[in-house]
């Protein structure tokens, strides 16, 4: 209890400096901005409200005009049909599965190799460093029609290895993590060697743990990236069963028709994953992006 | 960190790395670098999902754009630079690539803009930094096509949709064909990625003002500074790398529009949205010609290149004539 109550102190004392440990005064100019944040947000909130609103209506309601936010009726039917047509829990999985493998081995081979590249040599390292930075360069994008000819020829589409191999090796991620390990003081690892630690020792048991804020923000980033992504996993699905989330909800929105409520509850109920994640790791994600971007400096 | 006294650290082992200069300082003079071949352990998962995914296709690419080559990797016939020549002469090749400038000149601009405006707001305020955080970056965890989605379906149809029935609220004229009018069909997907992506930047942009050393207001007030020469002359200032970065990210992201506009126009009206990567979709997985659709692939990605290389040599020429 008192250890909780230390932490708050602190943190309420690291608040009060970074503001010039002065609380801010509430002029009128302040409360303008306010004023303008408030409305800014609200004009952003929208847009999401609306779908919320729309999805809650009985389908008759919809398109009604003029603007109304709530219908005769507040009902959960939309939600009800669209999670018990069954195609949304399976894509959800997929998505799931697919963007959690890509994740796992973003992370693992990045690592890695960044440590390779700064900590170990070997013949060749500067030269097939060079080579992963200039792979900065090239819009995955770009590469969408000799990679699909590939994957046809490996047998991969309509697998989830088709879908995760190639957003597994992002140079710039290799290049956020060797920024990261150039900053860290070798003497912990050096003292291990000299204690008889191996390479992997030490990678596993100190490199690993002690890189552990960024390595989760390369994760989290990564696991955003791929859970969201679309043209890829459009391109190397055509069946159903094996969709992303992404793909899956305009591959079959187009067959409700003009079913809004139910649209509108499919992507609301498609949303919230990430949204909550959102929620849970906010400061991680934060910082993460706030690194990842400005790595690049 | 505290620092550690160099003299208090174990003598490098000459088999360790050197990747910083401090490493080769302390090498012993003399003493041969050994090399260690188990470092290649470390990098080898990685190139050869790299060579597999990236380079190989990259390679591969370039091979198929000088054939005939349809989607199933059949009927490939050695054409030369044919493809190419085609693409050069074809106009939906040309206004497709003038779509994706124009969205990134569309979309830059308000996306840096409004990213360090929403930024400087939060900073300033330092109150409810939850709701900032959820109204303006929340948006950017959706997946793309639940935004598309929700921006075609119910903000933008004309008449019933959100965006006509607010007009109608201010009692303006609603019926604008948001997306099926080609005078405002690109500035409707501009404006969807602006709602969507800026809280991107906006957060660059909070880290940035974050990290702006707290002494240089408090001077700058002593001296009885204005709020907005504290803002002209600091702050601004001080974000200029920070606009750099952000602006060549965004430039970047821009260039590569796709899903906004294949999900809310399809390309259209009369392909006056259809971008670079629409076209190579539809030459190659639609049309199956993916040997064409390379070459298309090249064109833009020599585009991205002379982006990606100008402009550092354009910041560098700036700083230079300072």
């Amino acid at each position: 209890m008192t250890a909780l109550s230390a932490v708050f102190a602190r943190t309420r004392r690291g608040a009060a400096e970074r503001d010039g440990g002065r609380k801010a005064r509430w002029t009128p100019g302040r409360f303008a901005l306010l004023a303008v944040a408030l409305l800014l947000a609200l004009v952003w909130l929208l847009p999401l409200a609306w779908a919320l609103a729309t999805s809650f209506k009985p389908e008759s309601e919809t398109t009604k005009t003029p603007l109304e936010w709530i219908g005769s009726t507040v009902t959960f039917d939309a939600y009800e049909r669209v999670w018990s047509v069954g195609d949304i829990p399976v894509w959800m999985f997929n998505s799931f599965v697919t963007a959690s493998a890509t994740t796992l081995l973003t992370v693992t081979t990045c690592a890695m190799a960044a440590y390779g590249f700064t900590r170990t040599d070997f013949r060749g390292r500067k030269v097939l460093y060079g080579v992963v930075l200039a792979g900065i360069m090239v819009p995955p994008q770009v590469l969408i029609a000799p990679l699909f000819v590939e994957m046809v020829q490996l047998g991969l589409v309509d697998t989830y290895w088709g879908v995760i191999l190639p957003q597994v090796a992002v140079p710039a991620m290799v290049f956020i993590l060797v920024k990261f390990f150039e900053g860290v003081p070798r003497e912990l690892e050096e003292a291990a060697y000299v204690d008889g630690a191996g390479r992997w020792r030490v990678f596993w048991t100190i490199v690993i743990p002690l890189s552990r804020p960024v390595l989760s923000a390369v994760a989290i980033f990564t696991f955003i990236t791929t859970w969201n992504n679309f043209l890829w996993p459009f391109l190397v699905t055509t069946d159903p069963d094996g969709m992303t989330l992404p793909v899956g909800l305009v591959n079959v929105l187009s067959s409700y028709g003009v079913r809004y409520a139910q649209v509108m509850a499919s992507l609301v109920i498609a949303g919230l994953p990430l949204l909550v994640i959102f929620m849970l790791f906010q400061r991680q994600i934060v910082r993460g992006i706030a690194h990842t971007g400005l790595a690049g400096q | 960190m505290t620092a550690v006294s160099p003299t208090a650290a174990p003598a490098p082992r000459a088999d360790l790395p050197a990747g910083g200069a401090a490493g080769a300082a302390a090498r012993p003079a003399g003493v041969r670098r050994k090399w260690t071949e188990h470092g290649l352990v470390f990098v080898t998962p990685f190139l050869l999902i790299y060579a597999l995914f990236l380079l190989w296709p990259l390679v591969y690419g370039a091979g198929m754009s000088l054939t005939s080559q349809n989607i199933t990797g059949t009927g490939a016939e050695f054409t030369g630079l044919d493809n190419y020549a085609e693409a050069v002469r074809d106009p939906a090749m040309w206004s497709s690539l003038w779509n994706t400038v124009w969205f990134t000149v569309l979309s830059t601009v308000p996306l840096v803009i409004i990213g360090l405006v929403l930024a400087l707001l939060a900073h300033q305020l330092r109150v409810v930094q939850w709701l900032w955080r959820i109204s303006w970056f929340a948006p950017f965890m959706l997946p793309s096509s639940v935004v598309c989605l929700l921006f075609a379906q119910m903000i933008f149809p004309s008449g019933f949709g959100f965006a006509d029935q607010l007009l109608a609220e201010f009692g303006l004229e609603p019926g604008i064909g948001w997306l099926t009018d080609a005078r405002y069909a690109m500035l409707s997907v501009v404006l969807t990625t602006v709602w969507w992506t800026v809280g991107f930047n906006f957060l660059l942009y909070l880290a940035a003002l974050q990290s702006i050393p707290q002494h240089l207001y408090e001077a700058a007030e002593l001296d009885g500074a204005s709020a907005w020469k504290r803002l002209w002359h600091i702050t601004l200032p001080m974000l200029r790398r920070t606009t750099g970065l952000v602006l060549v990210l965004q430039v970047l992201a821009s260039l590569k529009i796709f899903d906004q506009v294949y999900l809310m126009t399809g390309g259209g009206p009369d392909d006056s949205t259809r971008p670079v990567l629409q076209y190579v979709y539809q030459q190659g997985f639609t049309g199956y010609r993916i040997g064409y659709a390379s070459a298309v692939s090249y064109i833009f990605f020599a585009l991205i290149l002379l982006v990606s290389l100008v402009q550092p040599w354009l910041a560098r020429r700036k700083e230079d004539s300072k």
